[in-house]
């Protein structure tokens, strides 16, 4: 599959390239940041915002708390082989001030991080379908463990 | 204090159920099997029913979007007024509420609240049909995230954070499969090890097969009447519910919720000072004016075994971080300070989610009138459930006798 056919697995989430980084919605008003994207009426409680602007999110975070699907997902996951590999996932909280749920980046499992553990955003190869690869977030932790703890 | 009463309480007049199991029949023969038993129990007529509640399932059908019209047809129109209630996992709660709340307006001296439900095998998997701008849809196809996958999170947290550990998962399941032996409504009647649950296949680390609740077909129903009638039926001391607790989360709701892929921003505005699971129970204390420590058992919505324990924290049973304490020595299991989940809990019982904040309800009042028998929690005064149903539920119900 070519490095030109990857697109992402859903439009509008997040950029690509070097620095990639997930897109959210940012009130105009009261400056709360919502992900995914939600244009409409703010959601804060006190808040009669309307209008938001695009951000991008910080692309570091730290981890909330982890785990894995050792079984295959059932439908609408795609599996991205045959036979089913199992993966990694984080719930990543961001200097935002919100949790973010991912996958962890391809290599990665849970014996690779750890609560407060800190992780940066990448994009991945999610899965392959007839129109070339379909690309995803994921976090990829910034320090291995045994590095991590010595400090 | 408990033995006190206001006016705002009601009478549990009648409990029962259907046992829960994979009976392969309609769910409106469970639901109304529950009904009779519990007008049985109750020694009310159906025909004296002002007010039915159904609460709502998902999976079967119109028959089950209508189920309170549906069990009031099953069990022949009596003219009675009619409620339909939904709220996930909180649907009883939800459904009792209504209930509560009618009579309490005086608009009905006798209502009857029934939840049933025929559920799929396996892995509740969402709706058919590509929904993108469904995060219960989004969630599988971007992340492949499942419900035991939200588990394992908590789970994971309370073991990086307290020093929990596998066993004391599994604790929990031995606990609970103990409690549930005896119980006649329970799905699975069976002594369970350590070892077994740290045999079974891990499905979502650090959570293996034996430490998540199965699906399961079910029914409960509770009859709930005024104090007056009660009292006009020679009942002078029924057990009562003193608070339903229906609270809805404070934005922003920071804790990663199921299904969602996250969380409210912090950015403006700062979290409450309590998380939306502790604002359940909070609420039903409050609204009750009894406190934690008055509390002498709890039937709480343990999915995973490590969620009984984040519930134990959640109703201010104890500190935060240490359930495992309570586990380890003993205080959770009956005959213990606090028992949890004597019923033996979604460990022997299996969700079916419309009944299942019910059958708490049910197993409380047989607690709290000396009927549980082989699991009965010792001069039991007061208990409390707890429970959350998806997109922002809460459900907790505290009953006095
Ligand atoms: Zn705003």
């Amino acid at each position: 599959m070519s490095e030109a056919a990857a697109r992402p697995a859903i439009e509008g989430w997040f950029t690509t390239g070097p620095e990639p980084a997930l897109l959210a919605s940012r009130c105009t008003t009261c400056g709360s940041v919502f992900f995914p994207r939600y244009e409409g009426f703010c959601r804060n409680p006190g808040c009669d915002g309307e209008e938001f602007d695009v951000t991008e999110l910080s692309r570091r975070g730290t981890v909330w708390s982890y785990t894995d699907a050792q079984y295959q997902p059932p439908p609408p996951y795609v599996p991205a082989s045959d036979p089913y590999v199992p993966f990694a996932l984080a719930a990543v909280e961001l200097p935002e001030g919100f949790v973010v749920l991912g996958q962890l980046a391809s290599g990665y499992g849970v014996a690779d991080v750890r609560v407060g553990t800190e992780v940066e955003l990448v994009v991945e190869t999610l899965h392959t379908d007839e129109t070339g690869d379909r690309t995803i977030w994921r976090w990829k932790p910034v320090t291995e463990l045994g590095e991590e703890a010595d400090q | 204090m408990t033995g006190s009463s206001n006016d705002r309480d009601v009478a549990v007049l009648g409990v029962g159920m259907h046992p829960w199991g994979k009976w392969g029949k309609h769910f409106v023969s469970y639901g109304v099997h529950a009904a009779r038993a519990a007008l049985r129990d109750s020694g009310v007529a159906w025909e004296d029913v002002d007010f039915i509640v159904g609460g709502e399932t998902v999976r079967n059908g119109y028959g089950g979007y209508v189920a309170g019209a549906t069990f009031a047809q099953a069990l022949g129109w009596n003219g009675a007024r009619v409620a339909t209630s939904y709220a996930a996992c909180a649907t009883g709660a939800q459904a009792l509420d209504a209930a509560r709340a009618r009579i309490l307006a005086g608009l009905c001296e006798v209502a009857l609240v029934v939840g049933a439900d025929t559920t799929p095998k396996g892995f509740l998997a969402p709706n058919a049909g590509e929904r993108w701008d469904d995060p219960d849809w989004l969630r599988f196809r971007l992340l492949g995230m499942t419900n035991p996958g939200y588990f394992a999170l908590y789970a994971r947290r309370r073991m990086d954070l307290y020093g929990a550990t596998q066993e004391d998962f599994a604790s929990v399941k031995v606990k609970n499969a103990r409690h549930g032996l005896g119980n006649p409504n329970a799905r699975y009647r069976k002594e369970v090890t350590v070892q077994d649950v740290m045999d079974s296949a891990v499905v979502s680390d650090p959570l293996h097969l034996l430490d998540i609740c199965a699906t399961s077909d079910g029914a409960a129903a509770v009859v709930l009447t005024s104090m007056d009638y009660a009292k006009r039926h020679g009942l002078t001391s029924p057990v009562r519910v003193r608070a339903v607790s229906t609270v809805t989360p404070t934005f922003p709701q920071t804790v990663i919720d199921m299904p969602l892929l996250s969380t409210d921003p912090a950015t403006a505005v700062a979290p409450a000072e309590l998380t939306f699971k502790q604002s359940i129970g909070a609420a039903a204390y409050e609204e009750a004016g009894i406190g934690p420590e008055d509390v002498s058992l709890a039937e709480v919505y343990d999915l995973s075994t490590a969620l009984e324990l984040d519930w134990m924290e959640d109703l201010a049973l104890c500190q935060q971080g240490e359930a495992e304490h309570l586990l380890r020595a003993g205080d959770t299991t009956i005959g213990g300070r606090i028992p949890v989940n004597p019923s033996g809990g979604l460990a022997c019982f299996g969700e079916a989610v419309p009944a299942q904040a019910l059958a708490q309800v049910c197993e409380v009042t047989w607690q709290l009138r000396g009927q549980a028998q082989g699991r009965q929690v010792e001069n039991a005064r007061v208990g409390i459930t707890a429970n959350q149903g998806l997109f922002g539920h809460g459900s907790s119900v505290l009953l006095s006798r």
